[in-house]
């Protein structure tokens, strides 16, 4: 039984996988700690870039950043979920409909077209049709790549859902709301919820997007950085990455729970 | 329709039929018009002329193409002969997401398998694992390789300390460096696909041949691999396809020099050239080029599918 | 489609309205005003300011001509770019009435060729380009522009080159002693040769990177403006900066008022917080460049007012401002750059 799944060096290969992927995390997160102003000598642990990232004189740009970030990224990652489940209601629930495989393409094609090619597309758009660029435009085009995130972790859901609950509710008299509101909603939940998460996290992450089209004075966390490292890796900067670092590792936690909440709801 | 007994029709017992296209709605209006459209107009924006010292002028030409094919010399009055650079460029960039992608697949293959033969506890917990990565800000990771693979970072002084080297390997920018940052960057798009699809391979084939007698790499070529190969494809376009038109890693780890065609394009538009018709003249041949992929994928998975 | 832009576009309006209250948007260089002086101008003035940032002259323009104009009130070009700027319209007035310290311009700079009388714009600092060496990498001769355009092989392989148009073109143009604004074609084209030669030896294209790199040790040597190497020497770096026999670039930072700016009267106010002596003093000190205005003497520190790098050698040979050419010539030159960075 054992024999045939194993495969001599997989072990090593599955390690040395981790460790690539983790070395220069690990790297980062200890330096973080590191007491000395140079980011090439030791000079014992010590919370000072931690203290320096809220109050140092980066401190206004980083907390101005961080709340663009965390704004847009609860905003875009709501709407596009909130269309993501129209979408997938539709999709899923509609049965054939003319223009199906076409929607089906739209819905991915944000998947399916380069970054860069979509930040381009977007900047030329919004200059042509004189829209300033700013928060707002951020925003829409944060919306917009969000969607297939959120719709497949929702479709996938809804896919696994049988009809027959909502048929029987609809036998009982219940209207087309009430039935979704109260049987097909709760059932959706922690796809909805894991596709809320991943775009959050998508929007949260997105660098090459919001660079071109932010505005004058409009900074996110990734454009902060960015523009931070662009003269050297400074000991605040560890610190940040550090702390967006737990952020991410709280959310795979938090989609890990749901999807296990999911699998039992399921069963 | 409600209150009836007979089962109602598949995928119109529930009523959506008759709201398709309200539900559907904001789809099309937000991807319709803040994708589609912007990208029809790119095209467009391709065929106008550079205004001088930035800025577009609506005058139709092909001078955004010709540029990027052609060399007319440096007053632009010789015979045109082909133009190599951006085509060395777009070849690099290929090249470089094709090697990554590759070396993605070697590594990540065998971890997917490993983690998919695990006992459930631990294959939870080396899911996690690889899970985390891929979360974490893409931004954050490449500062993060960079810092590592420094000229006087943690790796050199390693493996100096280790007596492996003597002098410090000058990594940062280079090519190998944005290599290695495209593989780093985008090895958990590729274990996560293939894990789903090996987790999903049923055991007893393997079994029945080893019964018969065929080696374990035998097995592994002549029937896993066959099996879990919409899971390696998957994952492979999930690799190349970023790293064809990546920025971060070319533009923090290669130095401004060794352009790919995300620092291509980007140099157009936020850098000193400003001429906006040659970037969306390489964005289109960028995104013609990964159209042609994922139709290639697209027919391949359908034939697959027929089979 | 249409009531969705139509609520998009009201969204952004409301936004730029907001915008207008107490703010001031700046266009500025790359780490060239200390936080703690904007801070100084919030706390006497209530105004909020918010900094974006360029790496050149050259990308500066693109990015206003590419719509940039009418969301930042000020930006910070060089001489022959102001010219360029106004000739293109790009550029707001005002009058000495409106700004009280507009009598603190030094009068070396009242008169310039690019704002004649100072009706668009104020001096910011004034420094120079040329380029400087790591002594523990390379202790041999430094006094010519062939240590980047035709590098000793200790060099090779380990310089960074200013990702700016004017300043390598002029460099270049001074090293092969051929004039600015040239159109002989022979020039040009030697100019071009000279250049993709060198580009084999050098490591990286960068401004916004060319103090890091000199203090981390990825470069040995690097083409740099006067004030920024003296900073790579403040944090560490062994690097002495060249004033090289063929010459070198002098520029004038100014900042202007940009056409359409949102908030006028805050950027008024900011220009005249400038002109005060005491905080010109303040760019000078963390700049580490020269300021263009008068009575900064007092405020400055030691280590700035006598470093090397802001005190030329007595025979050294002077430094040259860019000149604004013609479109036609620029076109050439933009050419050549083109076939460099490509």
């Amino acid at each position: 039984m054992k024999g045939v799944r194993h495969y001599p060096g997989f072990l090593a290969m599955a390690v040395a996988c981790l460790v690539i992927l983790y070395a220069p995390l690990i790297v980062v997160t200890g330096y973080s700690f590191n007491g000395s102003t140079s980011i090439t000598t030791w000079g014992g642990f010590s919370w000072r870039w931690y203290a320096d990232v809220f109050t140092g004189p980066d401190a206004p740009r980083f907390k101005a950043a961080a709340w663009n970030s965390i704004t847009i990224a609860i905003l875009a990652a709501t709407t596009a979920t909130a269309i993501a489940v129209a979408a997938s209601v539709a999709m899923i629930r509609g049965g054939r409909f003319k223009g199906k495989s076409a929607t089906f393409a739209l819905i991915n094609l944000p998947l399916m077209v380069p970054e860069i090619v979509t930040a381009v597309a977007t900047l030329i758009f919004f200059s042509a049709i004189g829209l300033t660029t700013g928060y707002m435009t951020i925003l829409i085009a944060h919306i917009t790549f969000c969607i297939p995130f959120a719709y497949l972790p929702i479709a996938a859901r809804l896919q696994g859902i049988e009809e027959t609950y909502e048929q029987a509710a609809r036998d009982l008299y219940a209207t087309r709301a009430q039935a979704f509101r109260l049987i097909l909603l709760p059932l959706m939940m922690p796809g909805i919820l894991s596709g809320f998460l991943l775009a959050f996290i998508i929007s949260l992450d997105d660098f090459i997007i919001t660079n071109f089209v932010k505005g004058a004075g409009m900074e996110t966390l990734p454009t902060a950085i960015f523009g931070s490292v662009k003269q050297g890796i400074k000991p605040n900067i560890m610190a940040i990455s550090t702390m967006m670092l737990a952020v991410s590792v709280l959310f795979v936690t938090l989609s890990y729970l749901v999807n296990r909440i999911g699998q039992r709801t399921r069963s | 329709m409600a209150g009836g007994m007979t089962p109602a029709p598949q995928g119109n017992g529930t009523g959506y039929r008759a709201i398709v296209g309200p539900l559907l709605i904001p789809t099309w209006v937000m991807i319709g018009i803040f994708l589609v459209l912007p990208v029809l107009l790119m095209a467009v924006y391709s065929f106008l002329t550079k205004e001088f010292r930035g800025g577009v002028v609506w005058d139709f030409t092909l001078a955004a193409y010709d540029q990027f094919f052609l060399n007319r010399g440096l007053f632009g009055d010789e015979p045109p002969v082909i133009e190599w650079t951006y085509i060395t460029i777009f070849w690099r960039s290929i090249w470089q997401a094709a090697l990554a992608t590759l070396i993605c697949l070697i590594v990540g293959f065998p971890t997917a398998w490993f983690i998919a033969t695990r006992p459930a506890r631990t294959r939870a917990v080396w899911l996690f694992l690889v899970t985390v990565p891929y979360w974490v800000n893409l931004l954050i990771r490449t500062v993060s390789l960079k810092f590592l693979i420094r000229e006087n970072g943690p790796l050199n002084e390693s493996l100096m300390a280790l007596g492996l080297i003597t002098d410090p390997l000058p990594l940062v920018n280079t090519n190998l460096a944005v290599q290695l940052g495209l593989f780093y960057s985008y090895l958990p798009f590729m274990v996560l696909p293939v894990y789903a699809a090996v987790e999903r391979y049923n055991f007893a084939l393997s079994e029945a041949a080893a019964d018969l007698y065929a080696s374990r790499w035998v097995t592994l070529r002549e029937i896993v691999l066959p099996v879990v190969k919409p899971g390696i494809i998957a994952g492979c376009i999930l690799v190349f396809v970023p790293s064809l038109g990546a920025f971060l890693a070319p533009d923090l780890l290669g130095g401004a020099k060794t352009f790919m065609i995300g620092s291509l394009i980007d140099e157009q538009f936020r850098g000193s050239q400003g001429n906006w018709p040659f970037g969306a003249a390489a964005a289109m041949i960028l995104m013609t080029l990964v159209l042609i992929v994922l139709t290639v994928y697209a027919r391949a998975q359908t034939k697959g599918d027929a089979r | 489609m249409k009531k969705l832009l139509t609520t998009a576009t009201a969204f952004a309006l409301l936004a730029g309205a907001a915008h207008a209250e107490g703010k001031l948007s700046v266009y500025h260089w790359f780490e060239y005003i200390p936080q703690e002086l904007v801070d100084k101008f919030t706390a006497e003035t209530g105004i909020e300011v918010t900094i974006d940032t360029y790496d050149s002259n050259e990308s500066m323009l693109a990015a206003l001509k590419a719509g940039k104009l009418g969301q930042y009130d000020v930006a910070v070009p060089a001489d022959f770019m102001v010219k360029i700027m106004a000739d293109e319209g790009m550029l707001d007035t005002f009058t000495p009435e409106e700004m009280p310290n507009h009598g603190n311009i030094a009068p070396q700079w009242m008169d310039v060729y690019f704002d004649t009388g100072r009706k668009s714009s104020i001096p910011y600092q004034w420094g120079g380009t040329s380029f400087s060496v790591n002594r523990d990498v390379y202790q041999g001769d430094i006094s010519s522009l062939g240590i980047i355009f035709d590098p000793p092989p200790e060099l090779q392989g380990k310089i960074n080159v200013l990702d700016s148009q004017n300043e390598v073109l002029i460099l270049g143009s001074l090293y092969l002693g051929i004039p600015q604004c040239t159109t002989d074609r022979d020039q040009l084209k030697a100019l071009n040769d000279m250049l993709l030669n060198a580009k084999q030896h050098w490591a990286s294209f960068g401004s916004d990177t060319s103090k890091d790199v000199l203090v981390s040790g990825d470069a040995a040597a690097g083409m740099i403006y006067n004030g920024f190497s003296a900073k790579a020497r403040a944090e560490g770096a062994n690097v002495e900066y060249s004033y090289p026999k063929e010459g070198h670039v002098l520029w004038m930072d100014n900042m202007v008022l940009l056409k359409d700016a949102p908030n006028r009267d805050n950027a008024i106010k900011f220009m005249n917080f400038l002109l005060e002596p005491e905080n010109a003093a303040a760019v000078t000190n963390y700049a580490a460049y020269t300021s263009g205005v008068t009575g900064v003497e007092p405020f400055l520190d030691d280590a700035i007012k006598n470093s090397p790098e802001n005190n030329p050698p007595a025979d050294a040979t002077p430094g040259v401002f860019a000149q604004a050419c013609d479109a036609e010539t620029q076109k050439l030159y933009d050419a050549i750059w083109t076939n460099l960075k490509k």
